[in-house]
């Protein structure tokens, strides 16, 4: 006869698991990069070969020239970077429809760029919040997603970049 | 008087059973969270700053573009010339159609080498993109 065998209860040991987690969340904490890329958002023009030219109205647009060392000419008229914010709503106010075209030339370093890009950018946000504030009696930051749709509808950013031209040209 | 050793009633070990679950839940929040793959930057560069950048949410459309200080530009892992880049982005943009174009460049670039890449990423229809900029207060 054959007697069955008493079988000792089987069980993995567990006490071990806490460490194996451990061990792996210390790889992911290492790894792990948390920071917020920022930046500049724009969309490009579509590449058209042969661009047709679209005529503009003058009187809808303000040519805004930046030279290699960060002069600032506005229709003719040189102002400085910081004015630039000023400068720009006081026009959209006055012509909601003007494009602001923005030109450099090849020897404008980034920087420069960068900063009166900001100031364009700082102009349209500031007059998005100040419609946002008498239409939706909010900040233009605590605005809904349609709320936002509107403000992008209603104030357009009409930013036209040209392609830089050589100092010899321009 | 005699001092009497005073033993607290109560229990004194911690409970350690749920332990494994909270670190599992830390876990799995740093697995999702995660982005592993890492390129080596083989370029030089020091982002401008500028008051009215935006957080970019969706980090897996991103795709970037490092312009140094030397002018060189860099995707991914290699430096390449201005006129491979219209190829190259075209293939990221089969891949993923609302990829936006990170430009990470040095402040101090011209804007001639800018203006050749933005065209470069015009004609291969990368048209979102977004100048990488630190947050100045």
């Amino acid at each position: 006869m054959f007697r069955k065998r008493k079988k000792p209860p089987v069980e993995i040991p567990t006490s071990s698991m806490a460490d194996i987690s451990f061990l792996l969340l210390l790889f992911f904490l290492v790894t792990t990069t948390i920071d917020i890329d920022t930046g500049i958002d724009l969309v490009l023009p579509p590449w058209v070969e042969n661009a047709e030219q679209v005529k503009v109205k003058s009187d809808n647009i303000a040519n805004l020239l930046v030279n290699e060392v960060g002069d600032v000419l506005i229709d003719e008229k040189i102002i400085g970077i910081a004015q630039i914010k000023p400068e720009i709503i006081a026009r959209i106010k006055a012509n909601p429809k003007l494009i602001i075209s923005y030109k450099t030339v090849r020897d404008t370093p980034y920087n420069i760029y960068i900063m009166v890009m900001d100031q364009l950018k700082v102009a349209y946000n500031e007059l998005r919040d100040e419609y946002s504030r008498e239409k939706f009696g909010v900040p233009a930051e605590e605005a809904s997603d349609a709320q936002i749709q509107e403000l992008r509808k209603e104030i357009p950013q009409r930013i036209s970049l040209a392609e830089p031209t050589s100092a010899e040209e321009g | 008087m005699k001092f009497q050793k005073k033993i607290a009633q109560t229990q004194q070990t911690i409970p350690t059973a749920s332990l494994p679950d909270i670190i599992f839940m830390l876990l799995i929040f740093f697995m999702v969270t995660t982005v592993l793959r890492e390129v080596d930057i083989l370029v030089d560069y020091t982002l401008p700053e500028a008051v009215s950048v935006e957080k970019i949410d969706n980090k897996r459309l991103l795709s970037y573009i490092w312009i140094g200080s030397d002018e060189r530009i860099q995707i991914d892992d290699s430096i390449i010339p201005v006129d491979a880049i219209s190829n190259i982005a075209y293939q990221k943009r089969m891949n993923n159609p609302n990829i936006i174009m990170s430009l990470r460049i040095d402040k101090g670039s011209r804007m001639g080498i800018v203006s050749d890449v933005q065209q470069e990423l015009r004609r291969a229809d990368a048209l979102r993109i977004n100048y990488s900029a630190l947050n100045k207060l």
